[in-house]
């Protein structure tokens, strides 16, 4: 049985990597992906363009605007001198915020509250938000100085802020882990939704039925390439993430790999579900497409799955992503120790036994 | 004449595989209802937990403050060491401690310290949760001001407007940005197994001896691509406008113009996807990679590009759902900005021409 297995693993990875092309797409575009997706996938922002519109003439004024000009997230591009400057730089893009100061902003200060107006471009409503923050953070700083610079009415409490796992914010911390997961999702799709497909589609799975091999033997022999690719794609991933973006990993390696190779088992399971039912190669990519991009959309990658409405946070229940994302983030960051994780990790093995079943029930009764 | 034949075969082939019907018309409908509904940037009921070490009347106004919030679910925790508990296993994603001594300093120069401790695995999550808990916290000073008969006053006060989406609806700009994904997914879906097809049943070299050209070819593969495809464009738009209800204020005419010229750049990348790829299991790794993931997180649809390092934002200009993004968030929440579609227009027509002159070329040389 050993070798009848071992024969056909050596098959499927003639079939993955004798062809150049194939081979490249395999081991390249990961790497380069995670490089590229790991700059991109940031909400810290930096070098936000943004416009001043100030009509006073007063210190105040220049003392605060030279704070948004000191501040990595703004880079200042215009300094405007009319109001009807405005529509047309934030309509063209060319500005995310104008900041506004009326000409009795210095005067009121002190006296009645001053007001600064902020127009914010609000057609990517995330980045308006972050943009808002940021902004806020600059103004409630300049209101503690002036009042205790001025003598005004402090503050009876004050809230001091401290952030457990990533003291700085980072959110590159929270995307890579996630970006970690999406890839070796990604590499298991490649590897085992076009397998069966293929096979069909060419005529040689009716070649392999008649073989001595069993239906578990194919199941095994067609599950052991996609695992093992997936096994070796994460670990160098996770490698790059750890020391090419220095994301810390506080937790045990060997939390991690159970989590990753019971991911696989899942990722495998259903890719092999999908292929099995497909009878043409474009059926077998559809099915991919169909799994993977709700997999990732819906995985709390990066929107928390907590703001889903009930249902959609109950379909993401059959979602291996969505255990395999806690897991990464929980060791990666956190150090969650084994037993804590159990939860997330018995679901992935079910879905995995659970897909590989129905795939080795296809081969059978899934003839035309 | 010879052109309406291979439309009419390629009719027929999409009729008898339903696969490409699917693509069309019911991915549209499955991704925008999940992703509308399942995917949402706007945080409430946040778990949180409350300490209060010593509850005083001084006490008894922050806590129903924090209660009141449609923000937080709050829930009281006896000890600090507790609540981390809680913290510890993900119960709770952030902690307000209100100390021993609460009471008392509030009566001190330097005021009363509130802790907040929050989980900063997710550094977004964390920030907004920081701003609510500030927020809570002015409006409970507000309060207490209030009932002394006194009137808070800060030196400055933010105005804030946001244009073109007002309340910030997360919606609004996941929904146009939702229809740039799927349009790249039909796009490169539709088109990538059918040259590769061809070559790889071997019937690309019986339709080279035919008298189409080169140009026929590829004009009749994209032709009946580009209905299906815009089919599923209407079908994506109605639901934007009347089920997710998001306001289009540009017309309507200029948004089907411009996505015809996307739908053409997208078909035109999954040709030359088929066209090199040679074989459907290459040609579908390709799409794979190259459509969904940039489409996701390189084209401004979730994250800044402009907060990107130089090299990724340079990467991010031979993304078409870029361009596509802009000019779909412009037209849907700012009107028909000129200024912002006409540079993305050209950039389209650009890559368009691109793909599909790479296409001809390829397709014209190769003959093995």
């Amino acid at each position: 049985m050993l070798a009848r297995i071992f024969a056909l693993v050596i098959k499927e990875f003639l079939a993955l990597l004798k062809d150049k092309r194939s081979r490249f797409v395999l081991i390249g575009p990961p790497l380069i992906q995670l490089i590229v997706f790991g700059y991109a996938a940031t909400f810290d922002l930096k070098n936000v363009p943004f416009a001043i519109y100030n009509e006073d003439r007063g210190a105040a004024s220049r003392e605060l605007l030279a704070a948004f000009d000191g501040s990595p997230s703004f880079t200042r591009v215009a300094q405007l001198t009319h109001e009807s400057e405005i529509a047309p730089l934030v309509d063209s893009k060319q500005v995310l915020l104008v900041i506004h100061a009326g000409p009795n902003f210095s005067a009121d200060l002190g006296g009645r509250p001053a007001e600064l107006q902020v127009i914010v471009d609000g057609r990517n409503s995330n980045t308006a938000m972050l943009v808002i923050n940021n902004v806020r953070v600059i103004t409630d700083r300049f209101n503690r100085e002036w009042a205790a610079s001025h003598g005004g009415t402090q503050a009876p409490s004050h809230v001091e802020t401290r952030a457990w796992f990533n003291p700085n914010l980072e959110s590159r911390w929270f995307f890579l882990p996630g970006i970690v997961g999406i890839l070796t999702l990604l590499l298991t799709m490649l590897v085992t939704a076009l397998s069966v497909a293929r096979e069909r589609e060419q005529g040689t799975f009716d070649q392999l039925l008649v073989t001595p091999l069993r239906p578990i033997e194919i199941l095994i022999g067609k599950t052991l390439p996609g695992f093992i690719i997936g096994l070796g794609e994460a670990s160098v991933i996770t490698l790059a993430a750890v020391f090419w973006f220095k994301v810390p990993l506080l937790g045990s390696l060997l939390t991690l790999y159970t989590g990753i190779a019971l991911f696989l088992l899942s990722g495998v399971g259903v890719g092999l579900m999908v292929s099995s039912f497909a009878v043409t190669q474009q059926q077998g990519l559809l099915g991919a497409f169909i799994f993977m991009v709700p997999a990732i959309i819906l995985s709390g990658f990066a929107t928390p799955i907590r703001n889903m409405p009930v249902l959609v946070q109950d379909i993401t229940l059959f979602n291996p992503m969505r255990y395999f994302l806690v897991v990464l983030r929980s060791v990666f960051l956190e150090g969650t120790p084994f037993h804590l994780l159990i939860d997330q990790l018995w679901p992935m093995a079910l879905i995995g036994v659970v897909s590989l079943s129905i795939a080795g029930w296809l081969f059978r009764h899934r003839m035309y | 004449m010879r052109l309406r034949g291979l439309i009419r075969k390629e009719f027929l082939q999409i009729m008898r595989d339903p696969s490409s019907i699917a693509i069309a018309f019911l991915m549209p409908i499955f991704l925008l209802l999940l992703f509308g509904y399942g995917v949402s940037l706007d945080s409430e009921h946040i778990p949180l937990a409350l300490v209060v070490e010593q509850p005083g009347a001084d006490t008894a106004g922050f806590t129903a403050e924090f209660r009141q919030s449609r923000y937080f679910n709050t829930s009281l925790y006896a000890t600090t060491r507790e609540a981390e508990q809680a913290l510890m296993v993900g119960r709770v994603n952030a902690i307000v401690v209100l100390r021993q001594d609460f009471a008392r300093r509030l009566r001190d120069a330097d005021g009363a310290p509130i802790q907040l401790i929050v989980n900063g695995v997710d550094a977004n999550t964390a920030r907004i949760i920081s701003g609510y808990v500030q927020g809570a916290w002015g409006k409970w000073l507000e309060h207490a001001a209030l009932q002394r008969g006194q009137k808070l006053e800060v030196p400055l006060q933010l105005e804030q407007r946001v244009w073109f989406n007002s309340e910030l609806r997360s919606r609004n700009f996941l929904v146009p940005g939702l229809v740039a994904v799927i349009m790249t997914l039909i796009g490169a879906l539709l088109t990538a197994m059918v040259m590769s097809r061809e070559w790889e049943r071997g019937t690309m070299e019986a339709l080279l001896v035919t008298p189409l050209s080169m140009r026929e070819v590829i004009i009749g593969k994209l032709l009946p691509y580009f209905m299906l495809g815009m089919g599923g464009l209407a079908l994506a738009v109605s639901m934007a406008l009347f089920l997710f209800e998001v306001p289009l204020r540009g017309s309507l005419w200029v948004l089907f113009a411009t996505s015809a010229l996307f739908l053409v750049t997208a078909l035109g990348m999954g040709l030359l996807i088929s066209t090199v790829a040679r074989s459907q299991f290459v040609a579908g790794l390709l799409a794979l990679i190259t459509t969904f993931l940039p489409a996701f997180l390189l084209s401004g649809f979730i994250f800044d590009i402009g907060s990107m390092p130089t090299v990724v934002q340079a990467i991010t200009h031979v993304i078409a759902a870029r361009y596509y993004v802009a000019i779909l968030q412009t037209v849907f929440l700012a009107g028909n900005v000129w200024s912002v579609i006409l540079p993305n227009v050209l950039a389209l027509l650009l890559l368009a021409l691109v793909f599909l002159g790479l296409t001809w070329r390829s397709a014209r040389k190769r003959l093995e």
